[in-house]
Protein backbone atom coordinates (compact mmCIF):
# COMPACT_ATOMS: atom_id res chain seq x y z
CA UNK A 1 0.00 0.00 0.00
CA UNK A 2 1.14 3.53 -0.83
CA UNK A 3 0.83 6.02 2.22
CA UNK A 4 -2.57 7.87 1.19
CA UNK A 5 -1.59 10.90 -1.16
CA UNK A 6 -3.79 14.20 -0.95
CA UNK A 7 -6.40 14.74 -2.51
CA UNK A 8 -5.33 17.96 -4.19
CA UNK A 9 -2.10 15.80 -5.59
CA UNK A 10 -4.97 13.11 -6.89
CA UNK A 11 -7.23 15.41 -8.25
CA UNK A 12 -4.27 17.69 -10.24
CA UNK A 13 -2.57 13.97 -11.65
CA UNK A 14 -5.98 13.24 -12.96
CA UNK A 15 -6.42 17.02 -14.23
CA UNK A 16 -3.98 15.53 -18.12
CA UNK A 17 -6.00 13.52 -20.61
CA UNK A 18 -2.56 12.08 -21.30
CA UNK A 19 -2.18 11.26 -17.40
CA UNK A 20 -5.86 9.91 -17.85
CA UNK A 21 -5.06 7.81 -20.64
CA UNK A 22 -1.51 6.80 -19.09
CA UNK A 23 -3.64 5.15 -15.99
CA UNK A 24 -6.67 3.23 -18.58
CA UNK A 25 -3.12 1.61 -20.06
CA UNK A 26 -1.98 0.58 -16.83
CA UNK A 27 -5.41 -0.68 -15.72
CA UNK A 28 -4.66 -3.22 -18.25
CA UNK A 29 -1.22 -4.32 -16.60
CA UNK A 30 2.10 -3.18 -16.11
CA UNK A 31 4.11 -1.48 -18.66
CA UNK A 32 7.63 0.18 -18.89
CA UNK A 33 7.91 3.80 -19.41
CA UNK A 34 9.10 2.87 -23.18
CA UNK A 35 5.91 1.13 -23.82
CA UNK A 36 3.83 4.18 -21.89
CA UNK A 37 5.70 6.82 -24.50
CA UNK A 38 5.09 4.56 -27.33
CA UNK A 39 1.47 5.57 -28.99
CA UNK A 40 1.97 9.15 -27.59
CA UNK A 41 3.31 12.22 -30.11
CA UNK A 42 5.48 13.31 -27.60
CA UNK A 43 9.01 12.95 -26.45
CA UNK A 44 9.65 10.39 -23.58
CA UNK A 45 10.95 13.14 -21.16
CA UNK A 46 7.65 14.73 -21.68
CA UNK A 47 5.98 11.15 -20.73
CA UNK A 48 8.63 10.77 -17.56
CA UNK A 49 7.09 13.88 -16.29
CA UNK A 50 3.89 12.53 -16.05
CA UNK A 51 4.66 9.54 -14.49
CA UNK A 52 6.46 11.22 -12.24
CA UNK A 53 3.16 13.08 -11.19
CA UNK A 54 1.18 10.17 -10.99
CA UNK A 55 3.95 8.88 -8.92
CA UNK A 56 4.01 11.01 -6.36
CA UNK A 57 0.13 11.67 -6.10
CA UNK A 58 0.17 7.50 -4.90
CA UNK A 59 -1.55 6.26 -8.18
CA UNK A 60 1.10 4.39 -9.68
CA UNK A 61 4.50 2.14 -8.74
CA UNK A 62 7.85 1.67 -10.21
CA UNK A 63 9.66 -1.10 -9.84
CA UNK A 64 13.49 -1.89 -11.09
CA UNK A 65 14.04 -4.47 -13.26
CA UNK A 66 17.72 -4.30 -14.90
CA UNK A 67 17.43 -1.16 -16.71
CA UNK A 68 14.05 -1.13 -17.39
CA UNK A 69 11.30 0.97 -14.53
CA UNK A 70 7.97 -0.86 -15.35
CA UNK A 71 5.05 0.82 -14.04
CA UNK A 72 2.01 -0.32 -12.48
CA UNK A 73 -1.15 0.96 -10.44
CA UNK A 74 -0.60 1.31 -6.56
CA UNK A 75 -2.35 -0.99 -4.88
CA UNK A 76 -4.89 1.00 -3.09
CA UNK A 77 -5.21 3.60 -5.83
CA UNK A 78 -6.96 4.47 -8.72
CA UNK A 79 -6.81 0.56 -10.00
CA UNK A 80 -9.09 -0.24 -12.86
CA UNK A 81 -12.22 1.93 -10.83
CA UNK A 82 -11.31 5.10 -11.58
CA UNK A 83 -9.72 3.91 -15.27
CA UNK A 84 -13.38 3.10 -16.02
CA UNK A 85 -15.15 6.24 -14.46
CA UNK A 86 -12.35 8.31 -17.12
CA UNK A 87 -14.04 5.70 -20.09
CA UNK A 88 -17.84 6.27 -19.03
CA UNK A 89 -17.22 9.98 -18.36
CA UNK A 90 -15.38 10.87 -21.40
CA UNK A 91 -18.32 8.72 -23.40
CA UNK A 92 -21.06 10.59 -21.92
CA UNK A 93 -19.40 14.09 -21.99
CA UNK A 94 -19.43 13.51 -25.81
CA UNK A 95 -23.11 12.33 -26.16
CA UNK A 96 -24.52 14.99 -24.09
CA UNK A 97 -22.58 17.33 -25.95
CA UNK A 98 -24.00 16.22 -29.30
CA UNK A 99 -27.53 15.90 -27.41
CA UNK A 100 -27.18 19.91 -26.22
CA UNK A 101 -26.94 20.33 -30.10
CA UNK A 102 -29.49 18.23 -30.78
CA UNK A 103 -31.79 19.90 -28.50
CA UNK A 104 -30.87 23.20 -29.85
CA UNK A 105 -31.66 22.52 -33.40
CA UNK A 106 -35.20 20.87 -32.34
CA UNK A 107 -35.73 24.32 -30.35
CA UNK A 108 -34.85 26.52 -33.31
CA UNK A 109 -36.68 24.87 -35.46
CA UNK A 110 -39.90 25.55 -33.14
CA UNK A 111 -39.35 28.97 -33.53
CA UNK A 112 -39.44 29.00 -37.11
CA UNK B 1 -25.30 24.24 -19.67
CA UNK B 2 -23.35 22.24 -17.34
CA UNK B 3 -20.83 19.83 -16.39
CA UNK B 4 -21.61 16.35 -16.45
CA UNK B 5 -20.47 14.96 -12.85
CA UNK B 6 -20.19 11.69 -11.87
CA UNK B 7 -20.09 10.00 -8.46
CA UNK B 8 -19.92 6.80 -6.82
CA UNK B 9 -21.75 5.59 -4.27
CA UNK B 10 -20.45 3.05 -2.21
CA UNK B 11 -19.38 0.49 -4.22
CA UNK B 12 -22.48 -0.66 -6.29
CA UNK B 13 -23.67 2.51 -8.10
CA UNK B 14 -22.67 5.16 -10.29
CA UNK B 15 -24.68 8.78 -10.17
CA UNK B 16 -24.86 10.59 -13.30
CA UNK B 17 -25.84 13.99 -13.49
CA UNK B 18 -26.15 16.48 -16.55
CA UNK B 19 -28.41 19.63 -16.95
CA UNK B 20 -30.22 20.14 -20.09
CA UNK B 21 -31.07 23.82 -22.02
CA UNK B 22 -34.64 22.20 -22.75
CA UNK B 23 -37.44 20.87 -20.78
CA UNK B 24 -37.80 17.45 -19.60
CA UNK B 25 -40.47 16.63 -22.78
CA UNK B 26 -37.35 17.16 -25.13
CA UNK B 27 -34.64 15.53 -23.09
CA UNK B 28 -37.22 12.43 -22.12
CA UNK B 29 -37.72 12.24 -26.03
CA UNK B 30 -34.38 12.52 -26.62
CA UNK B 31 -33.70 9.24 -24.46
CA UNK B 32 -36.54 6.93 -26.34
CA UNK B 33 -36.92 8.18 -29.50
CA UNK B 34 -34.75 5.87 -31.38
CA UNK B 35 -34.51 8.47 -34.37
CA UNK B 36 -32.94 10.98 -32.06
CA UNK B 37 -31.15 8.46 -30.08
CA UNK B 38 -29.30 7.35 -33.43
CA UNK B 39 -28.21 11.37 -33.69
CA UNK B 40 -26.24 11.31 -30.04
CA UNK B 41 -25.81 8.23 -28.36
CA UNK B 42 -22.80 7.34 -29.89
CA UNK B 43 -20.02 7.43 -27.36
CA UNK B 44 -16.45 8.59 -28.51
CA UNK B 45 -16.46 10.40 -32.27
CA UNK B 46 -15.99 8.00 -34.91
CA UNK B 47 -19.23 5.49 -33.91
CA UNK B 48 -22.67 5.44 -35.79
CA UNK B 49 -25.14 3.53 -34.50
CA UNK B 50 -26.85 1.57 -37.08
CA UNK B 51 -29.81 -0.08 -35.64
CA UNK B 52 -31.61 1.25 -32.50
CA UNK B 53 -34.59 -0.43 -31.32
CA UNK B 54 -36.17 1.03 -28.07
CA UNK B 55 -40.10 0.38 -27.56
CA UNK B 56 -40.13 3.35 -25.43
CA UNK B 57 -42.76 1.25 -22.67
CA UNK B 58 -42.96 -0.99 -19.25
CA UNK B 59 -42.09 -4.21 -20.82
CA UNK B 60 -40.66 -2.90 -23.97
CA UNK B 61 -36.88 -3.95 -25.43
CA UNK B 62 -33.72 -2.14 -26.38
CA UNK B 63 -31.37 -3.12 -28.64
CA UNK B 64 -28.53 -0.42 -29.80
CA UNK B 65 -25.61 -1.60 -31.84
CA UNK B 66 -22.83 0.71 -32.88
CA UNK B 67 -19.77 0.48 -35.41
CA UNK B 68 -16.69 2.27 -36.80
CA UNK B 69 -15.33 3.53 -40.27
CA UNK B 70 -12.86 0.17 -38.89
CA UNK B 71 -16.08 -2.53 -39.62
CA UNK B 72 -15.46 -2.80 -35.43
CA UNK B 73 -18.57 -3.09 -33.32
CA UNK B 74 -20.22 -3.63 -30.43
CA UNK B 75 -24.22 -3.71 -29.44
CA UNK B 76 -26.54 -2.99 -25.72
CA UNK B 77 -29.47 -5.06 -24.87
CA UNK B 78 -31.98 -4.10 -22.62
CA UNK B 79 -36.17 -4.17 -21.02
CA UNK B 80 -37.70 -1.37 -20.31
CA UNK B 81 -38.69 -1.81 -16.28
CA UNK B 82 -41.00 1.50 -16.09
CA UNK B 83 -41.49 4.27 -17.42
CA UNK B 84 -43.13 7.72 -16.33
CA UNK B 85 -42.72 10.40 -19.30
CA UNK B 86 -41.36 13.15 -19.22
CA UNK B 87 -40.13 12.36 -15.38
CA UNK B 88 -38.46 9.08 -15.04
CA UNK B 89 -38.01 5.55 -16.83
CA UNK B 90 -36.10 2.47 -15.23
CA UNK B 91 -34.00 0.04 -17.54
CA UNK B 92 -31.87 -3.30 -17.50
CA UNK B 93 -29.33 -3.14 -20.19
CA UNK B 94 -26.21 -5.04 -20.48
CA UNK B 95 -23.00 -4.82 -23.26
CA UNK B 96 -22.08 -7.56 -25.51
CA UNK B 97 -18.41 -7.35 -26.28
CA UNK B 98 -19.56 -10.03 -27.50
CA UNK B 99 -19.93 -11.85 -24.26
CA UNK B 100 -22.84 -10.48 -22.17
CA UNK B 101 -21.70 -8.20 -19.18
CA UNK B 102 -23.72 -8.13 -16.08
CA UNK B 103 -26.99 -6.58 -15.72
CA UNK B 104 -26.57 -2.79 -15.05
CA UNK B 105 -30.01 -1.30 -13.72
CA UNK B 106 -30.60 1.94 -14.44
CA UNK B 107 -32.77 4.58 -13.25
CA UNK B 108 -33.01 7.86 -14.45
CA UNK B 109 -34.69 10.92 -13.73
CA UNK B 110 -35.81 14.32 -15.79
CA UNK B 111 -36.47 17.16 -13.16
CA UNK B 112 -37.41 20.47 -14.51
CA UNK B 113 -35.02 23.14 -13.79
CA UNK B 114 -35.72 26.87 -14.47
CA UNK B 115 -36.71 26.75 -18.18
CA UNK B 116 -33.67 23.32 -18.37
CA UNK B 117 -34.05 19.99 -17.53
CA UNK B 118 -31.67 18.50 -14.66
CA UNK B 119 -30.93 14.42 -15.57
CA UNK B 120 -29.89 12.31 -13.05
CA UNK B 121 -28.75 8.37 -13.75
CA UNK B 122 -28.35 6.35 -10.92
CA UNK B 123 -26.07 3.50 -13.13
CA UNK B 124 -24.96 0.23 -11.15
CA UNK B 125 -21.07 0.10 -10.86
CA UNK B 126 -20.19 -3.27 -12.65
CA UNK B 127 -17.57 -5.69 -10.84
CA UNK B 128 -13.48 -5.39 -11.41
CA UNK B 129 -13.77 -8.17 -14.41
CA UNK B 130 -16.43 -6.29 -16.33
CA UNK B 131 -14.86 -2.85 -15.75
CA UNK B 132 -11.49 -4.82 -16.98
CA UNK B 133 -13.44 -6.03 -19.99
CA UNK B 134 -14.69 -2.69 -20.82
CA UNK B 135 -11.57 -1.31 -20.46
CA UNK B 136 -9.89 -2.59 -23.36
CA UNK B 137 -12.83 -2.79 -25.87
CA UNK B 138 -13.33 0.86 -25.05
CA UNK B 139 -9.16 1.12 -24.79
CA UNK B 140 -8.63 1.16 -28.48
CA UNK B 141 -10.97 4.57 -29.03
CA UNK B 142 -11.46 5.72 -25.68
CA UNK B 143 -7.64 6.68 -26.47
CA UNK B 144 -7.74 7.12 -29.73
CA UNK B 145 -9.63 10.29 -28.46
CA UNK B 146 -7.31 11.10 -26.05
CA UNK B 147 -4.37 11.15 -28.35
CA UNK B 148 -6.10 13.45 -31.04
CA UNK B 149 -6.85 15.94 -28.58
CA UNK B 150 -3.22 15.85 -27.51
CA UNK B 151 -2.19 15.98 -31.13
CA UNK B 152 -3.84 19.48 -31.32
CA UNK B 153 -1.83 20.76 -28.39
CA UNK B 154 1.12 22.52 -29.18
CA UNK B 155 4.54 22.89 -26.96
CA UNK B 156 3.85 19.13 -25.50
CA UNK B 157 7.39 18.23 -26.51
Amino acid sequence: MHSPASLDATLAALADPTRRAILARLAQGEATVNELAQPFPISQPAISRHIKVLTEAGLIVQRVEGTKRPCRLASGGLSELGAYLDLLRGALTRNYERLDQLLAQQATAKDQ
Amino acid sequence: MSELTLETEGERFVIVKRRFNAPPEAVYRAHVEPALLQQWCLGPDGWTMPVCINEGKAGGKLRYEWTNAEGQGFYLTGEILEVDPPHRMVHVERMHLPDPTPDNHVVTTFTADGDGTLMTMRMTLPDAETRKAMLSSGMEHGMEASYQRLERTSGWT
